[in-house]
């Protein structure tokens, strides 16, 4: 079973060099520390920069400089900023190819809810609604299970929506699933999950095909 | 040849350099006082920054000062407790928020779910757009974002090229407050970091544009080339004073 880290790591892999990469808050946002050196890539965040870089070293923050989650972050040469339309405009218009973001349910049909607890918690969408609306591909990283141990990949989500149809793959602390037409299918599994552990955590439709890898993380 | 005679006496009485410089539309009021001058009871308001990031901090300072109530508030975020927007909810002054993201923030919270302020949460890009759709003269837009959630309920939807979409209107609002790096009497501003956000897209899309910077420089002394909103867009500029820039979340890493 992994943890955030291992997600993070594993989410990772999925990086590729020219890459323009939109990291949600929470664990996407670890993706950053686990990218190869040997590829160039570069972090949007939607509050308005390109080419963001780490957490600044202590006595250098700038309150005028941080990412969506309102940390502290640097620039990296070659970066810019930017308004929050024109940052729209980079994601609306598909010019950021991955978006990595987490979740509190997936459905077996791609759709994502992540954003509101009917009387318990509404803190609003901020950007994710724009992100899963438009981009071509959509990473969740998530925990396999909330807390109370019920599966997050379900037939139907049935918190309000953040986007139907739109999530292409997701990276759990027990499997690598890709959404397909007839429901989730298992791509790998975490270090020491068995096939049978992913099925029980998995309310949505499992598909199983053949020998199912472990991860390389 | 009357006409073209008539066109060079023109040409050389505006056009001139000694006269140009008489010519500039001045926007720099005295202060906060001034730039606040006719807000009323009821009013929309559009308030730039992200979290606590390129926040009008003298603007809203003023805003409580007066007292006005009933207001709308059209602003990415509602601030923190203690500082930004949070102390116009404290003051019970805000009637409904218009805000994709409202975290950070127990008062707005409680108010939000005793029913005593209303809120209309709308995405970010969206809520971008309607600000710069504003800005620029369009009425409403179609976007993606929100189709097939409750954002759309009661919204039109059409198709283009097999995707959906959902109208969005244009705000509407009395007055911008926004907050810059730098400025000039022309109204001309230069944003810094992500301090820029929301900041641009507000300008020019209220009845007044007010902003507040942290440095006034004299006309002049901006390079055109580096202006990010030029002056047409802003209605009153002031020399901002005591910010506080707080940061949300110090995040630093060891050396």
């Amino acid at each position: 079973m992994l943890d955030k880290n291992g997600i993070a790591k594993r989410i990772a892999q999925e990086v590729e060099n020219g890459y323009y990469v939109n990291l949600g808050i929470g664990i996407p946002t670890l993706v950053a520390n686990y990218v190869r050196n040997d590829i160039s890539v570069e972090f949007q965040s939607e509050n308005g920069i390109l080419g963001m870089g780490p957490f600044p070293v202590d006595g250098e923050e700038d309150a005028d400089l941080i990412n969506a989650g309102k940390q502290t972050i640097t620039a990296l040469p070659g970066a810019s900023y930017f308004d929050s339309a024109t940052s729209f405009a980079m994601i609306r218009g598909k010019h950021v190819e991955l978006t990595i973001l987490g979740a509190m349910e997936v459905a077996e049909n791609g759709d994502i809810a992540n954003w509101k607890i009917p009387g318990k918690m509404v803190k609003g969408m901020g950007g994710a609604m724009d992100l899963v609306a438009s981009a071509e591909n959509i990473i969740v990283a998530m925990m396999h299970t909330n807390r109370a141990g019920e599966s997050k990949l379900l037939k139907r989500c049935s918190l309000p929506l953040t986007g139907v149809g739109c999530v292409k793959k997701i990276v759990t602390n027990l499997a690598v699933l890709e959404v397909t037409e007839d429901g989730f299918l298992l791509l790998e599994r975490a270090p020491g999950v068995s096939v049978e552990e992913i099925k029980a955590a998995t309310e949505g439709k499992l598909i199983v095909k053949g020998e199912v890898m472990e991860m390389k993380v | 040849m009357l006409r073209p005679f008539l066109f060079y006496t023109v040409y050389i009485r505006y056009f001139s350099n000694k006269i140009i410089n008489d010519k500039m539309i001045r926007k720099t009021v005295a202060n906060v006082t001034e730039a606040l001058a006719g807000v009323q009871n009821g009013m929309t308001f559009m308030l730039g920054g992200f979290g606590l990031c390129g926040i009008p901090e003298n603007a809203i300072s003023e805003l409580v000062r007066l007292g006005v109530k009933d207001i709308t508030c059209i602003s990415n975020n509602a601030g923190v407790d203690d500082f930004g927007l949070g102390l116009l909810l404290h003051q019970h002054q805000i009637k409904k928020m218009v805000s994709s993201y409202v975290g950070e923030n127990d008062e707005f919270e409680r108010q939000m779910l005793s029913g005593e302020l209303e809120v209309e949460l709308t995405p970010q890009g969206t809520l971008a757009e309607k600000c710069r759709a504003a800005q620029a003269g369009f009425p409403a837009f179609y976007t993606p974002a929100g189709y097939g959630t409750e954002v759309a309920e009661g919204k039109e939807v059409r198709e283009f090229n097999g995707k959906m979409y959902i109208l969005e209107e244009a705000f509407r609002a009395d007055f911008s407050f926004v907050k810059a790096w730098k400025g000039d009497a022309a109204g001309n501003l230069i944003f810094k970091g992500t301090a820029r956000n929301f900041n641009p897209c507000m300008c020019g899309a209220a009845t007044i544009t007010v902003a507040e910077v942290e440095e006034l420089v004299p006309e002049g002394e901006l390079d055109p080339n580096q202006i990010h909103i030029p002056g047409i867009f802003v209605q009153r500029i002031f020399q901002g004073k005591d910010y506080e820039k707080r940061i949300e979340q110090r995040t630093v890493r060891q050396k």
